[in-house]
């Protein structure tokens, strides 16, 4: 398994760096449209061809990641934030307020968070620049992703709670904020990292299906989500390139796995 | 015209893939496969002649209530007419009317019914039904779509017969085309308790399953014949499958199992042309239109440099002659789509104004002309004569593709110029609650479909007081001279029943929108269908229904 692990952190580390800046080493912008060579075939001037526009695919492919892989991750932070806030407090405090949080929590999981977001989206000022539009987006992502992961915070607040080295270190006189801050805060971590790490895949998953259905990223920024649109015509395998962008969501998704089970494991 | 609002959603309908469906119609990921291979079996199932697929469920079968495709085409197969608008001559044919006389100036028509039509269970045609017809249809608790072209504000309209084989139908004022008016009223037998009721239609609704298929079989009492004096129909059945799914719809006609397509995507189009050339049918420019126009109503929440901006003439047709048509029709379309020059397509010829060019592709003259109205390029940004960089959201509904390949194109096109477009694709239903309640918008891309030939279906949205006229609804007074004139050239066209003269009128009506702009029209697509070999006798009309307008005379032979 470790090999398995290693060779997923290494292919993450270089679709990471790939993804930073491919203005940098990309022949064409992710904007250029190319309108005499719509929809051409791979070639040395576009290795996965180009899009119904005549768009550079392997630019955009790339301007996608870099999107996808910024807005996840921060996406799953925000969710883990709030989990750890909610979560953690309401562990801490229990009583009431741990009632409260099932109570809310069960509320927000059964919210059709789908059409919450289109709702949402539909309210948003018209003209919020694409980048501004997309953190929006990646940021409702993570507002409405509080609910799991503040059960399983608290859920493991509490199991700290009654353990015997929580209760020997109350009664050797240490204050509130010295047991928070020692003995509850290290043994919650590992919990929040597990949590982040299933967030990020959710979150590049739930923006490939907004942009599924043209609700997602507005044009011209690519993304995962509004690349694999091409797909809907189920096109046939000899058109090989146009799978690339799944191809490309599964490894990354399979990789961040990986290395999840091992965050998994050590919880 | 039909209500605007239909139209648009029609508009979404055609070319999004079924409107507020199209978020499942346009994601095949969502239908599950066992669900698929459900649907594909029961497409299997069962022995009807012909089959096609209708793109949702119809709403209604009611034949005055018919308000979306799936239930217009059910009427169409199913319902008898007075008078059918050929859909390749474009000629008023004899229906039920066997001849027809227009008095009074095109006030009023004079109907001879034809004699031995007998409905379903046996009774016969009368001018009896025609009247009870026309009561039912113009019955205001009903809120019949069709009833909106027989009301008028100057009175009501006069329904009489003139014994068992003739009906006058009147109208306070004269009607221009009067005769072609009666395409969509269905005939309803006298005293019938419940609807639908049997009709004179080619077929009959057999059987109807909910979200499946609708079973259609031949009327055995059609009074119509072939030129050789065969009964028609020719097919015994019609199954009309409910499928929203275009990719399975395209699939299911490769497999044999569907006959017809009508209004193909462009993309399906050029796959289905690559594996079976002879099976694609380009029939040419449709009535349809695809534009856009910039919001110039007062009570819109806008701010102040755009409203100037989008009320000056200059900008707009800037605007206009900044955008690539042709790369449109040959990128988003794949070059199945013609240029548009005003809202009347090139197809409609009888009031098509060829003199009026489509605009040029010019980004420099474009320039020129927004420098000569105070604005000026500065770094590539477009800046007003404050200053303000010019920069507007275009809004266009989710789930089209070519829709949205437009826009983008558009939004590269205006870079081109110094202006900044944000393209925002939103639901159909928040769309239309900005376009029609709120107007909290800038620019709208859409598009309207299934449009009839002649100007008095444009009267709902070019006169300045129409509560869809799109630019500025429901304006008092007209707010500029320009507006005025079209008010005025319009409803003087509407009550001429003088073809030459209502040319003349809606000729110039065309010329001013050229010259103002208020809308940008961009394109006419084609109409694009499939057709099987199997299938014989299909004519592809560029009028809806294009592929089975003449239901009746289809064969499918050895079936």
């Amino acid at each position: 398994m470790k090999v398995v692990r290693g060779c997923a952190l290494v292919f993450l580390s270089l679709v990471g760096m790939a993804a930073i800046a491919p203005e940098w080493w990309t022949r064409a912008r992710y904007d250029t449209q190319f309108r005499d060579r719509p929809d051409a075939p791979p070639s040395r001037a576009f290795p996965l061809g180009t899009d119904a526009l005549g768009r550079d695919r392997w630019a955009r492919l790339w301007y996608g990641t870099r999107i996808s892989l910024t807005l996840a991750p921060a996406a799953a932070l925000v969710s883990c934030a709030a989990a750890a806030l909610a979560g953690g407090g309401a562990g801490w405090m229990g009583g009431f307020l741990d009632g409260a949080l099932q109570t809310a929590s069960d509320l927000f999981l059964s919210l059709p968070w789908f059409f919450l977001l289109l709702m949402v989206r539909a309210f948003l000022p018209l003209n919020a620049a694409p980048l501004a539009s997309i953190a929006l987006t990646f940021a409702l992502l993570g507002a409405l992703g509080w609910a799991a992961p503040a059960r399983v915070v608290c859920a493991a607040v509490r199991r700290i709670k009654t353990s015997e080295f929580f209760f020997q270190a109350q009664a050797a006189g240490c204050r509130a904020a010295r047991v928070l801050w020692r003995q509850l805060l290290p043994n919650v971590a590992p919990v929040l990292w597990a949590q982040f790490w299933v967030a990020v895949p959710a979150y590049i998953l739930a923006e490939a299906t907004l942009g599924m259905l043209g609700l997602g990223i507005a044009e011209p920024l690519p993304s995962w989500g509004g690349m694999l649109r091409e797909l809907e015509g189920a096109p046939s395998f000899r058109q090989w390139w146009l799978f690339a962008p799944a191809v490309l969501l599964a490894a990354v998704v399979t990789s961040l796995q990986a290395i999840l089970s091992r965050k998994e494991d050590s919880v | 015209m039909k209500q605007f609002f239909y139209l648009l959603k029609l508009a979404h309908n055609g070319l999004a893939g079924r409107g507020h469906f199209a978020q499942v119609s346009q994601s095949f990921d969502a239908a599950p496969g066992g669900l698929c291979a459900l649907l594909l079996f029961a497409g299997l199932a069962g022995g009807a002649d012909l089959r096609f697929a209708l793109h949702g469920e119809p709403k209604t079968l009611d034949p005055y209530l018919a308000a979306d495709e799936s239930a217009d085409a059910v009427r169409y197969l199913t319902e008898g007419v007075l008078i059918r608008i050929n859909r390749l001559t474009r000629q008023a044919d004899p229906e039920l009317a066997e001849s027809w006389k227009i008095e009074k100036g095109g006030a009023r028509i004079v109907l001879r019914l034809r004699t031995g039509v007998k409905f379903p269970n046996g009774a016969a045609f009368t001018s009896a039904d025609v009247v009870e017809s026309f009561h039912r249809l113009l019955d205001p608790a009903l809120h019949a779509p069709v009833a909106d072209s027989f009301k008028t504000d100057k009175g009501a309209v006069q329904i009489q017969a003139q014994g068992p084989a003739a009906v006058s139908v009147e109208f306070p004022a004269p009607v221009a085309g009067i005769e072609r008016m009666f395409d969509e009223v269905a005939m309803i037998r006298a005293g019938a308790t419940q609807q639908p009721e049997p009709g004179l239609g080619p077929f009959l609704i057999a059987e109807r399953k909910p979200g499946v298929s609708i079973l259609l079989k031949r009327n055995p009492m059609y009074w119509k014949r072939d030129s050789d004096g065969s009964p028609l129909p020719k097919v015994d059945d019609i199954r009309l499958d409910i499928e929203e799914n275009r990719d399975l719809e395209l699939l299911r006609f490769r497999r044999g199992e569907i006959q017809l397509i009508d209004k193909l995507s462009p993309e399906l189009y050029e796959k289905l042309a690559a594996d079976s050339p002879g099976a694609a049918v380009d029939a040419g420019p449709t009535t349809d239109v695809e534009f856009l126009w910039f919001n110039q109503s007062k009570r819109a929440p806008l701010g102040a440099p755009s409203r100037e901006w989008f009320a000056s003439t200059a900008f707009r047709q800037a605007v206009s002659e900044a955008i690539n048509r042709a790369d449109l029709c040959r990128v988003a379309y794949r070059g199945h789509a013609s240029a548009a020059s005003g809202p009347v397509s090139p197809s409609n010829k009888l009031w098509f104004n060829s003199a009026v060019k489509p605009p040029a592709f010019d980004p420099g003259l474009a320039i020129k002309r927004l420098e000569s109205a105070g604005f000026h390029l500065s770094s590539g940004t477009l800046r007003d004569s404050r200053g303000q960089a010019v920069e507007f959201s275009l809004i266009t509904n989710a789930g089209s593709k070519t829709r949205e390949r437009m826009a983008a194109m558009i939004q590269a096109d205006l870079a081109r110029i110094g202006i900044k477009v944000n393209v925002v694709t939103l639901d159909f239903p928040s769309l239309i609650e900005r376009i029609t309640r709120t107007l909290d918008y800038e620019a709208c891309l859409l598009g309207l479909v299934d449009i009839g030939e002649d100007p008095k279906e444009w009267m709902n949205v070019l006169l300045s007081s129409a509560s869809n006229h799109p630019w500025n609804p429901a304006e008092k007074s007209p707010e500029t001279a320009w507006e005025a004139e079209i008010d005025r050239l319009m409803l003087a066209q509407a009550a001429s029943a003088d073809t030459r003269e209502r040319k003349k009128d809606f000729d110039r009506v065309q010329e001013i929108l050229r010259e103002q702009a208020p809308v940008i029209y961009l394109l006419h697509p084609n109409a694009l269908a499939a057709v099987s070999p199997r299938a014989k006798g299909v004519k592809v009309s560029p009028f809806l229904p294009h592929t089975f307008w003449d239901a009746e005379r289809l064969r499918i032979p050895g079936s």
